[in-house]
């Protein structure tokens, strides 16, 4: 293990050196040269995670300690990276999706000047550095440094426009909604460290005894609070449908496979904490649920491509918090890294199409484009069965585990989880098959100028999609025969609450009927939108789900406007007139009465007179009678 | 060392160095030579600053540290400076902060420039005597001393409605200074009477002052307003918007920079030891003053439209935050104020820097008629946007480090402030964000068309900011170590 | 003849002189009448020092008795004084304004 402790702080220090010499030298950087750095760093931080996952097989787990950033008598803060099967899987997936993506990129935004390119990548990999930071850090503080500097990037990202006001509010969005889980998360740090004076994992587990119920309730569920910002659940799930203003490639790095997901990697993290918080647990169940279901019904009538991307991932991280919720920690896990590979690849698939159609993401604009794009047809075909959940594909093992553990707990909770999945093999054939089938709806030269896309972006494509393919191999469930090996992998960090008792006959015929279900669903999509029209939505409940069941208008009446009216009335009233009118009234007080006392000065030498014998008479009456 | 091989003390030269330097600055004649020597002068007071840190407060420097003079006219009142290691922070602040003012100006022109820059440094000798005064008479004729150039500086200088702004920032700080005054003198009449040398105006005699519970509660009441109009936390923060808004920037950057840290400095140098009884009875008060305060500003700075009011409600906002930090008297919350001091004054005046370098250009300060910088100064809005991400306490910049201590010290004291408070984050974070949107990104306007890329050394000088914002940020263990003496001897009046 | 006479009297000048100064604007009148109220307090004096002469503290101590007599020559060598002052200030005042009431003139400045 030694040696694997020598050089771990690489993984994240490459992908900074990245950063600083394509942030620092963007006006004299060649765009190929800055793309090759980009993608460079990430690669060689991609090899050396392989070299550490396949070291820490066997439950070997470190801790490297670096120097420490906050050391006072009532606690101390390391910069500790903490390197166990958890956050090596996370590594994998981070570095080896982000190279993809990275080489993507390089043709991807080929439009852009040398500058904004070389910027670009510089944020890219800034990104990548806080990402791995967050699963690298070897206590809370560490997590919450890359926590709040992967929602900077993202921030920086969607905004990457800058010259286009809705790009620059949808980035503002996504910051704001993630600080406000970040509080949640700030506020779970320091109640650990009044009470433990630790924030380090270890010692945090270890000495959970200190810690009463309502301590570990309220830890938790602020916690929790976090995630749902960053991992765009319900009530913060708003600013991810606005984040997809972004770059494509940026929205499937940050916004699909790795940065939202943070927040199930805090959670798995901390299981030890929430096997302990049941009450939390039952929260985070129901809210995942909810995120799963509303989400997926926005998607139904979504009719931009990234739109309805982006719900999806919403909903299928609100799958992955069910899991989290019912004590499944491994099967939510296994749930982010088919996701990464499934969602990275239809978005790249999207910006595919989006780069062929010049900038065009309507999908009634499109129709019939596989006989152009090939390649791109196909990636995409696999990424829709992948998240349908179609075996042999990676999506179907990992949102069955999730079914399982979700029937197990309770049959309510599954019954909706399964109609919530036939909603998602819907919504993603409609995509498909609205986009891809049928004719074309586009302009005359739009058709013409339609072309598949450079091999350094179908490459990554095809990749992901063997990867979609096969993932699922990685935990065959016994039933199966198989051999779990991922949950053995990970099973010295987490400590799986939920486990199998159901007997093999039940799991087959839930399996079977979920699978019959969405080929079902998948037929009726097919017939229902191989022809597709675009028309205008007529019903009342097809306007709510189109306009995303008017949550962000909601949002805006009852928050943002109320804060608009506090703030102007604070600055109008009680700011000027109310506290600066007292300071400035005590002034005007003493001037006013000045000018008053004033008239006695009268000049008149009677007036003054008649005062002094008044005066005199006063005292001498005072000296008489009292 | 033994004191007499001494001739002359670190804060003698810290605070007599700037004041000779002033001095000189108005016997100039010509008015374009005096920027050179105002620069010179104030990398000299660094270079002293830095020595200091050298001679820690260890016993065998000591002599270098402490200087005392008896003054004739007065029985008793001896003139005492001296650096320990929350005055070292702060007078490093001051000798920090000036240089850069400096270079940022440098274009900036001035009308009477060696009258100007004569007057900065004087108000520098001021500060460095508060942060150096162990003696409640020189602390406040300091106190008075930073004051006074100040007020010519602001309502020479400033803007359209300056006299009335500075005069009602003179008025309002300086009735909050009587107050104190007041309180000195009874202090001072109450200190205990040593071998019959009569009472004393010394820190050492006034922390050890005997006052019934109710003469500390009042007492602490006069010194406390004072130093509140001074930081200043709601209610009494009326006259720093108006100020901040009219003063030249160059005198706002001394003013939010260092002159409001006077505040903060006094509570923990001159309050908490004299009045520890009076302190626990009203920390509920104060920090309640300073949690509602935080929301308050952070709310109204939504509203806000001139950059430089905006810049204003920020700043009363953190500091209401390092009030709170005081007064929940654990060592965390104390350890985060010292150090957050120091970045505050870093990072608002590398906010002043970049708004000054805007209005220079433009003439314009309102958001509304900004927008497009970026295209315009893309080396401006990046280091701008470093510093703004530091306002906002982005981890890896310093005030993270420091916000996180002083977060950390007010839920120790109590969860819900610490929550109310922390909706400020958020507040802080809508409020930043927008300004960037408004200022940098969009298209550009008439008004920014005109806008150049910023020159060599304003690049430098913000670059500077921009490093030490990532030192501090990433590694402030040798700040805290710094004043980690000073903390636990005020932790030791409240155990 | 018993004090309470001379008190009386005394009382009935001062007052009258009071009235004077209130009531009259002519600059000589109220002059006149401050005059008056100063000789109704000399009355007094010498009438309580003649008094105090008789008393046995008095017949101790004959110092007591002159300090009050004294006092009144210092106050007819202050009026006298005053006098002069005085009327050169109205006799000027007369010459530039030609108007002796105080009214007239009730600012110090221009």
């Amino acid at each position: 293990m030694d040696n694997v402790l020598q050089m771990v702080w690489l993984i994240p220090f490459l992908p900074l050196i990245g950063f600083l010499i394509n942030g620092l030298g963007r006006n004299s950087l060649s765009k190929r040269m800055s793309g090759i750095i980009g993608s460079g760093v990430i690669l060689f931080s991609f090899l050396l995670s392989l070299y550490v996952f396949f070291n820490v097989k066997g439950g070997n787990s470190h801790l490297a300690h670096y120097f420490n950033l906050i050391d006072i008598n009532s606690f101390t803060i390391g910069f500790d990276f903490q390197i166990d099967a958890l956050s090596s899987l996370f590594l994998l997936i981070i570095t080896g999706v982000g190279f993809l993506i990275h080489v993507y990129s390089t043709a991807y935004m080929h439009e852009e000047d040398g500058k904004d390119y070389a910027k670009y990548f510089a944020y890219l990999n800034l990104f990548v550095f806080s990402m791995l930071l967050l699963v690298m850090g070897g206590n809370y503080v560490i997590l919450f440094i890359g926590w709040e500097g992967v929602g900077l990037c993202s921030y920086l990202l969607i905004g990457y426009w800058f010259k286009n006001v809705n790009y620059t509010n949808a980035a503002k969005k996504a910051f704001v909604m993630n600080r406000i889980g970040d509080l949640g998360f700030l506020l779970a740090v320091f109640w650990l460290l009044s009470k433990l004076g630790t924030t380090n994992f270890a010692d945090v587990f270890a000495n959970l005894s200190k810690l009463s119920a309502t301590d570990i309730t309220g830890i938790t569920l602020l916690l929790f609070v976090g995630a749902t910002g960053k991992s765009a659940q319900i009530p913060l799930f708003t600013w991810l449908p606005d984040a997809m203003a972004g770059p494509t490639p940026v929205s499937a790095l940050i916004h699909a496979a790795t940065m939202v997901t943070a927040g199930i990697y805090m959670i798995a993290r901390s299981n030890v904490l929430y096997n302990l918080a049941p009450l939390t647990q039952q929260i985070i169940m129901w809210v995942g649920l909810a995120t799963a279901l509303l989400a997926a019904t926005i998607a139904l009538k979504q009719n931009d491509i990234k739109k309805v991307l982006a719900y999806s991932t919403v909903s299928q991280l609100g799958f992955m918090f069910l899991a989290l919720g019912t004590g499944n920690y491994i099967a939510a896990v296994f749930h982010v890294m088919t996701h990464a590979f499934f969602k990275a690849l239809l978005f790249l698939g999207s910006g595919s199409v989006i780069h062929g159609m010049h900038h065009e993401q309507d999908i009634n604009n499109m129709g019939g484009l596989k006989s152009k794009m090939k390649i791109t047809y196909i990636t995409f075909f696999i990424g829709c069965l992948a998240i349908a959940g179609i075996p042999p594909l990676s999506g179907f093992f990992s949102k069955d585990s999730i079914l399982i553990g979700a029937f197990e707990h309770n049959k309510v909770v599954y019954a909706i989880a399964l109609f919530t999945a036939c909603l998602t093999a819907f919504y993603m054939f409609r995509l498909l098959f609205i986009t891809f089938n049928g004719k074309f709806r586009g302009t005359e030269k739009q058709w013409n100028h339609l072309h598949e896309s450079p091999s350094a972006m179908t490459i990554p494509l095809i990749i992901l999609a063997v990867l979609s393919a096969i993932a699922g191999f990685v935990n065959i469930p016994a039933l199966f025969g198989g051999s779990e090996s991922l949950t053995h992998f990970l099973s010295p960090v987490i400590q799986q609450t939920h486990q199998t008792t159901l007997s093999h006959t039940t799991e087959y015929m839930l399996m079977g009927g979920a699978v019959v279900l969405i080929l079902a669903v998948i037929l009726w999509a097919y017939i229902k939108f191989k022809n597709y029209e675009p028309k205008e939505e007529t019903s009342a409940f097809g306007k709510t789900l189109e306009n995303k069941w008017y949550v962000d208008e909601l949002y805006n009446s009852i928050l943002v406007k109320p804060l608009q009216a506090i703030a102007a009335f604070f600055n109008t009233i009680v700011e000027k007139k109310g506290i600066d009118g007292v300071v400035n009234g005590v002034g005007k007080a003493v001037n006013y009465g000045s000018r008053q006392i004033r008239l006695l000065q009268s000049g008149q030498i009677g007036n003054y007179v008649l005062l002094m014998v008044l005066g005199i008479l006063v005292l001498f009456i005072i000296q008489l009678f009292f | 060392m033994n004191p007499q091989d001494v001739w002359i003390t670190f804060p003698e030269l810290l605070v007599w160095f700037p004041l000779l330097a002033g001095l000189v600055c108005f016997l100039f004649k010509d008015n374009s030579k005096v920027k050179s020597w105002v620069l010179l002068a104030s990398i000299i007071t660094l270079c002293i600053s830095f020595a200091s840190l050298y001679f820690s407060d260890d016993v065998k420097y000591l002599a270098l540290n402490k200087a005392s003079y008896t003054l004739k006219y007065m029985n008793n009142a001896n003139f005492i400076l001296g650096l320990d290691g929350m005055g070292r922070l702060l007078t490093l602040l001051t000798a920090c902060a000036f240089p850069i003012i400096f270079v940022a100006t440098y274009n900036t022109p001035y009308k009477r420039a060696k009258n100007f820059y004569g007057l900065m440094l004087l108000a520098q000798s001021g500060l460095m005597g508060v942060f150096t005064a162990m003696d409640a008479m020189s602390f406040y004729f300091f106190w008075e001393l930073a004051l006074i150039p100040v007020y010519f500086l602001s309502s020479q200088w400033g803007g359209e409605r300056r006299i009335q702004a500075t005069f009602k920032f003179f008025v309002y700080t300086f009735a909050g200074s009587l107050l104190m005054l007041i309180g000195i003198i009874y202090v001072y009449l109450h200190t205990i009477n040593i071998n019959g040398n009569g009472h004393s105006f010394a820190l050492y005699a006034f922390a050890g002052v005997r006052l019934e519970p109710s003469e500390q509660n009042w007492l602490f009441w006069l010194f406390f307003i004072a130093f509140a109009i001074k930081m200043p936390i709601f209610p009494f923060h009326t006259w720093q918007p108006d100020a901040y808004e009219q003063s030249p920037t160059a005198t706002t950057m001394v003013l939010s920079g260092i002159m409001v840290k006077m505040g903060l400095f006094a509570c923990l140098r001159w309050l908490l030891p004299i009045f520890p009884q009076a302190t626990i009875k009203f920390d509920t008060i104060i920090i309640g003053l300073s949690v509602i305060g935080m929301l308050y500003a952070s709310i109204i700075a939504l509203k806000q439209d001139d950059l430089k009011r905006l810049v204003a409600y920020s700043s009363i906002a953190h500091i209401g935050l390092m009030c709170a930090g005081i007064f929940t008297k654990t060592e965390v919350g104390l350890q985060g104020v010292m150090l957050q001091m120091f970045c505050h004054g870093i990072n608002i005046i590398g906010l002043w820097i970049v708004i000054e370098l805007i209005e220079r250009q433009t003439g314009v300060r309102k958001l509304s008629q900004l927008g497009g910088v970026a295209h315009k100064a893309p080396v401006l809005t990046i280091l701008l946007v470093v510093i703004a991400l530091a306002n906002i306490a982005l981890p890896l910049t310093n005030a993270f480090v420091g916000e996180f201590m002083l977060f950390n010290g007010l839920f120790a004291f109590n969860k819900w402030y610490a929550a109310a408070a922390g909706i400020s984050i958020v507040l802080a974070a809508v409020y930043t964000l927008n300004m960037i949107q408004k200022v940098f990104y969009g298209e550009e306007n008439s008004i920014t068309t005109i806008i150049k890329e910023i020159a060599l050394h304003e690049k430098i000088i913000l670059s500077v900011v921009v490093v030490l914002i990532f030192l501090m940020g990433v590694y402030p263990q040798p700040m805290i170590n710094l004043t980690k003496g000073t903390v636990e001897a005020l932790m030791l009046k409240f155990n | 003849m018993e004090i309470r006479w001379y008190i009386g009297l005394a009382v009935a000048l001062f007052s009258i002189g009071v009235m004077g100064v209130l009531t009259r604007r002519n600059a000589i009148i109220v002059f006149m009448c401050i005059e008056l109220m100063l000789n109704a307090v000399n009355l007094l004096l010498v009438a309580f020092s003649k008094m105090h002469a008789l008393s046995p503290v008095g017949l101790t101590n004959p110092s007591v008795v002159s300090n009050a007599q004294i006092f009144v020559f210092f106050i007819m060598v202050v009026a006298a004084a005053e006098v002069a002052v005085g009327l050169a200030i109205i006799v000027m005042m007369y010459r530039n304004t030609h108007v002796v009431d105080i009214n007239f003139l009730n600012r110090l400045k221009n």
